[in-house]
């Protein structure tokens, strides 16, 4: 039986693309976008059934395994289609009239700051907007934010301070291609999002090099024409030694730095204690090497600076890439055409959820919320006056620490996030979210933090509904709707307008994607993030627009592929350099934790897992928690491949299995964070300024399971 | 509390900046008797050698004091202490009370009594950089005296601004106290490729106008003699004051000096029996004051340093730590040479731990060896892959089609091994894009393009010598 796609965007055309993708066949579906990482590969969906777009740059005809396999959940029998109050179907009337009693009583009870919302950087932008707006005008609550802040958080602050806008990569992904240089800083794109790798294999095919600096030898390490493969937790000293060379190698573009920045002397002299043979002793990179890619870097017409988040998940996050921006600055690359620094998102709308309003701190068009001009401009798309907005709440780990607590939020509120297996320390995270009087939580399949919730909600996912996304380049692109949802699900738009109504202010919720986000676009107008010249017409017919893109009136804005060209979002329009130093991991190896920690992704899955654990060729790819070990350190544990192995650290132990493999220090353990288990053990200790946590270093020890058994 | 340091170079401003880190509010006056800020003399050497310049080398920024709300009183040397009455005194005839005091007063080349000695530079401060430099610019040749590390790099460096350069060394060969004999050897060899003329076993007579003379009369010819003969210890001060100094001044783990409101730290200080000549250990120090001083961890104690030697010479790569002179009865001793190219490579192992290594010529091992010999940590049963990382882990690279097991994944984007292409190409597909179609191989990253075309195309060769 063919389905016809479904559409529900006006009478907006949805006419399937000529070009031919990657198998020449003609296929027919809605052209939409992957439900997974910050590439948001472009494909064709229908009847379950995926192609990729060539049309879309960032894959270019290109998928990874998830991407092919993403319709597999459509039909999945683990869909939940019925509301579950204490584990048991209700209909949606019960289930929605009781979250909103119980609002109303813990409220009427604790006052508003007593109900939280957490949400996710893999909601739409339409959602994550409204998901704001609810939290500060439904339930006017100061407590919201959401798992971005384990992402992108400590890059956000950093390139806020340094330029004054952030936007993940300020130039389109195409650019890649054409650099005669990229150094990048703990990101493994060959397994997070394998097409991201076409770029960087169009640019060495070109003669460009990459650098890549990693504790692993990664997928994308491999690739690299000079690995750096540092201790865990030092890449500020990197970055500072890369820096002190550049200067006294004289790659500094003194010009530049006189036009384009300010801080620069102040920089310099803090380098000078960061010279190249001490940086050499704190991330055992040899000097040589250090040497060999500041003379890539420097030499190369056009060069790159990129992070990802092996450099930016520490205590120490905002400053790391602040050390490799003010890198980036000096050799004079930001704000010149095929040059800059970038960070390369993770999450599908890592870079959307952070503009518009899910964060403590934040207000829609990326405005602060303690900014009175921000609150007035808001307040009045919204309706309500200005001194209604609650301030700013706890950063995402400060939040679910405080859950339960005499002083802390009584109800969560969750879309969109798993934070049982992704939030650090999260033995302790399940313990807070278990003293909680009131979970709900909204998802399609019963992931661990729903398995826990006194109400789950079930919602639609990707294909099933429309919406907007913001890729890594900070396009503005389109999912349309490919397939009719389940009977019972519904949208997490439809979720809050039903809770709002019965909240008493359901005329200010819509349920329609489009109309939400035209409010989206008057509330951004004027932010630093603005989408008000953007509609849903124009990203079909420009296969996405970058913001900023104001509303001209008259002309169209064209969007802005590269913000920086002219001048920096700064007041004088200057980049800001900052002077930063290095410091230790907030918890070093010991000799009960000899071992450093550290966690990240497998090709094979997304995130916490929920979706991806659950589509058997992905699981077949992967199918279970592993810990990888260096032989040397496994010749000392007297462990094999295969063998399994506990994990442990202050906070918490993990079983896994061990595979041994070379390409890993002999002082590291690296476990995936797909599964329950890695953040058992992880640290939250937190950025000062971005309130990250310090996911990617702790102390850690291993020993075979018999072992211990043997010893008790 | 009053806090008054009493030298403003690595150590002393290191104290300074660790403490105002910790604390804002204790009242520090630092006393530093160049009127220079402080800079960063493990650089002094690049400057020699013109890979940095003079204002890369500062380690504060003259606004820094005003900012933090730090007395800096440069170009002011400190005459006395008065124990008494908690005071300094300085030149100026100013006095300072203090409650705690640091002594870091550093050390001063050692110039031997040598006829003509006044018309060489010493090589120790920012100032006698610039002398140095100024003289290579009309040099035609230039001695160096003393093949210690400082030597070596002032050698190298002067070579490497077009002056022939003869290094004189009294021992028997290069760095003795870092390297054994044979490196020391193979050093001198690198140096003599790179123009630098190495004379070891000899001792300086006398310094003349154009020429140096060696004991038994032979001239070396030198438009500028440069001197890095080692350095002592300046303790006068504290020799005066009546505290404990044996060749520096005697600190416990505290760096607390016999009067316990006074402290030492840096090249002037001497713990466990031992100055160091370093800059790490300095830092180390600083920030065990630091903490004691200012509160922050009154469990803070200092237990000596390790220490890993890095030479700053273009095109000379050399790193030596900890003890490298033990021989095979005292130690397990594992050594490469290889003279021709330059290459010295040796590890001395005590109860499976590195206690000291030599990489010369070639340092992609240093990371991994430096971080050993600091934590002390186990090392692998095979040393070999110690000091060959290149090669460890180096196999299973580049697997031909025909070598892959089937097993094998191939297409890492989409999980697609090659017995899957195998059976692909055995339903029927015969190039890549009839395998991507029916695999998904290649449609991901596209870097196992090459490899399935190897795979396809060998399937192919093996059809036809079959048929």
């Amino acid at each position: 039986m063919v389905k016809p796609p479904v559409s529900t965007i006006g009478d907006m055309p949805i006419s399937p693309h000529a070009s031919a993708p990657v198998m020449s066949q003609v296929h027919v579906g809605a052209a939409t976008h992957c439900p997974y990482c910050a590439l948001q590969c472009g494909m064709y969906v229908a009847n379950g059934e995926i192609t990729p777009r060539e049309d879309i740059p960032a894959n270019s005809g290109g998928l990874c395994q998830k991407g092919w396999t993403a319709a597999e959940l459509l039909e999945s029998p683990e869909r939940l289609t019925t509301p579950l109050l204490h584990g048991n179907p209700v209909s949606w009337d019960e289930a929605l009239d009781y979250v909103a009693a119980r609002i109303e009583a813990i409220r009427a009870e604790h006052g508003p700051d007593a109900v939280a919302v957490f949400g996710g950087g893999g909601l739409t932008n339409e959602k994550a907007y409204q998901l704001g707006k609810f939290a500060r005008v439904a339930l006017r609550t100061s407590q919201i934010d959401y798992n971005g802040r384990f992402c992108m958080s400590s890059a956000a602050a950093a390139v806020i301070r340094a330029f004054g806008m952030d936007r993940g990569l300020p130039f389109p992904i195409t650019d890649i291609a054409r650099a005669g240089a990229i150094l990048f800083a703990g990101g493994n794109v060959a397994e997070t999002m394998p097409p991201f790798v076409r770029h960087l294999t169009a640019m060495r095919s070109r003669g460009g090099k990459l650098v890549v600096a990693d504790p692993r030898v990664t997928q994308t390490a491999k690739m690299a024409d000079l690995h750096l493969q540092l201790t865990p937790g030092t890449d500020l000293a990197l970055a500072l030694g890369l820096l002190h060379i550049a200067i006294a190698d004289g790659y500094a573009d003194l010009d530049y730095l006189a036009a384009r920045t300010t801080g620069f002397e102040e920089v310099r002299t803090s380098v000078s204690v960061w010279w190249p043979e001490r940086v050499e002793r704190v991330t055992g990179v040899p000097v040589a090497h250090m040497r060999e890619a500041v003379r890539i870097l420097g030499e190369a017409e056009r060069a790159m600076v990129l992070t990802g988040r092996g450099a930016e998940q520490h205590a120490k996050g905002t400053d790391t890439v602040t050390a490799f921006v003010n890198l980036a600055l000096t050799l004079g690359l930001p704000g010149r055409e095929g040059s800059g620094y970038g960070c390369v998102t993770g999450q599908g709308n890592g870079q959307g959820g952070r503009e518009h309003g899910q964060k403590a701190d934040q207000l829609p068009g990326y405005r602060k919320i303690d900014d009175p001009a921000a609150r007035e401009h808001v307040a009045a798309v919204w309706g309500i006056d200005p001194a209604d907005l609650p301030g700013p709440g706890r950063s995402a780990y400060e939040l679910l620490d405080a859950l339960g607590t005499p002083r802390g939020p009584r109800a969560l509120l969750l879309f969109g996030s798993n934070p049982v297996v992704s939030a650090p320390r999260a033995g302790h995270v399940t313990s807070r979210l278990d003293a909680l009087d009131l979970l709900v939580v909204s998802d399609f399949v019963l992931s661990e933090t729903a398995a826990m919730a006194d109400v789950v909600l079930p919602t639609t996912q990707w294909a099933e509904e429309a919406g907007t996304m913001t890729n890594l380049e900070g396009r503005v692109l389109l999912r349309r709707q490919a397939a009719a949802p389940p009977p019972g699900a519904r949208s997490d738009l439809e979720i809050l307008r039903g809770l709002a109504e019965r909240l008493g202010c359901g005329e200010k919720f819509s349920a329609d994607p489009r109309t939400v986000f035209d409010e989206l676009r008057r509330a951004s107008a004027g932010g630093l993030a603005d989408y008000s010249g953007i509609t849903y017409e124009r990203i079909a017919a420009e296969t996405g627009v970058f913001w900023p893109c104001p509303d001209n009136g008259g002309d169209p804005h064209p969007g802005t592929p590269r913000p920086f060209l002219d001048r920096f979002a700064t007041p004088d329009g200057r980049a800001r350099m900052v002077p930063v130093d290095h410091r230790l991991p907030a918890e070093d190896v010991d000799e009960e934790f000899p071992l450093y920690l550290t966690s990240g992704r497998v090709l094979a899955h997304y995130q916490s897992g929920a979706q991806t654990r659950r589509i058997r060729p992905l699981t077949q790819a992967s199918s279970e928690v592993f810990v990888e070990l260096h032989p040397h350190l496994a010749e000392r544990l007297g462990v094999s491949s295969g063998d399994r192995v506990r994990v442990r650290s202050r906070r918490g132990a993990a079983e896994a299995v061990a595979r041994v493999t070379a390409s890993i220090r002999p002082d590291t353990v690296f476990m995936p964070f797909h599964w329950e288990g890695v953040n058992l053990l992880t640290n939250p200790a937190l950025d000062p300024m971005s309130r990250m946590p310090e996911f990617k270093v702790c102390a850690a020890a291993v020993e075979r399971c018999d072992d211990r058994e043997r010893a008790a | 509390m009053r806090l008054v340091v009493v030298g403003n170079g690595m150590a002393g401003s290191r104290l300074v900046s660790e403490v105002r880190a910790r604390d804002k509010d204790t009242k520090v006056t630092v006393f530093g008797a160049e009127a220079w800020q402080p800079y960063n003399r493990v650089l002094l050497s690049n400057v020699v050698a013109g890979t940095s310049s003079p204002d890369q080398v500062r380690l504060l920024d003259p606004r820094w004091y005003a900012e933090h709300n730090v007395t800096a009183r440069l170009g002011v040397e400190v005459t006395a202490i008065d124990r008494d009455s908690r005071t300094v005194v300085a030149a100026d005839g100013t006095r300072e009370p203090y409650d705690v005091l640091v002594l870091a007063t550093g050390s001063e080349p050692i110039v031997p009594p040598i006829p003509g000695v006044e018309r060489a530079t010493a090589f120790r401060t920012l100032d006698d950089c610039e002398r140095i430099r100024r003289a290579a610019e009309s040099a035609r040749s230039a001695v160096v005296v003393g093949g210690g590390l400082l030597g070596v790099e002032a050698a190298r460096g002067l070579a490497g601004r077009g002056v022939s350069v003869t290094l004189l060394h009294l021992a028997g060969h290069l760095m003795e106290r870092q390297l054994d004999e044979e490196a020391g050897l193979i050093l001198g060899e690198t140096l003599g490729a790179l123009g630098v003329a190495i004379r070891t076993g000899v001792t300086v007579s006398a310094i003349g106008e154009r020429h140096v003379e060696l004991a038994g009369g032979e001239p070396v010819e030198a438009d500028m003699v440069v001197l890095a003969c080692g350095v002592r210890p300046v303790v006068g001060l504290a020799r005066d004051a009546g505290l404990e100094v044996e060749r520096g001044i005697v600190v416990d783990d505290e760096l607390r000096t016999d009067d316990p409101s006074i402290f030492a730290i840096g090249e002037c200080a001497q713990h466990a029996g031992r100055v160091y000549g370093l800059v790490a250990p300095g830092w180390e120090q600083a920030s065990v004051v630091a903490d004691l001083v200012t509160g922050t961890d009154k469990g803070a104690r200092y237990r000596g340093s390790r220490l890993v030697t890095r030479l700053k010479a273009k095109s000379v790569e050399l790193a030596a730590m900890g003890e490298t002179q033990l021989t095979d009865d005292e130690a397990e001793i594992v050594r490469f040479s290889h003279r021709h190219k330059g290459t010295y490579r040796k590890l001395v192992i005590r109860d499976d731990r590195l206690v000291g290594a030599i990489l010369l010529g070639e340092t992609s091992a240093v990371g991994t060896l430096t971080q050993l010999f600091d934590r002390g940590g186990p090392l692998p049963g095979d040393r070999t892959g110690l000091l060959f990382p290149d090669l460890a882990g180096a196999a299973a690279v580049a697997d031909s089609p025909v070598r892959m097991p089937d097993s094998a994944r191939v297409c890492q984007c989409n999980n697609v091994t090659k017995g899957q292409i195998r059976a692909c190409w055995e339903s029927g597909a015969r190039n890549v894009e009839a395998v991507a179609a029916a695999t998904r191989a290649t449609t991901g990253c596209g870097s196992c393009r090459d490899a399935v075309e190897g795979i396809v195309g060998w399937l192919c060769e093996q059809e036809g010598v079959s048929a």
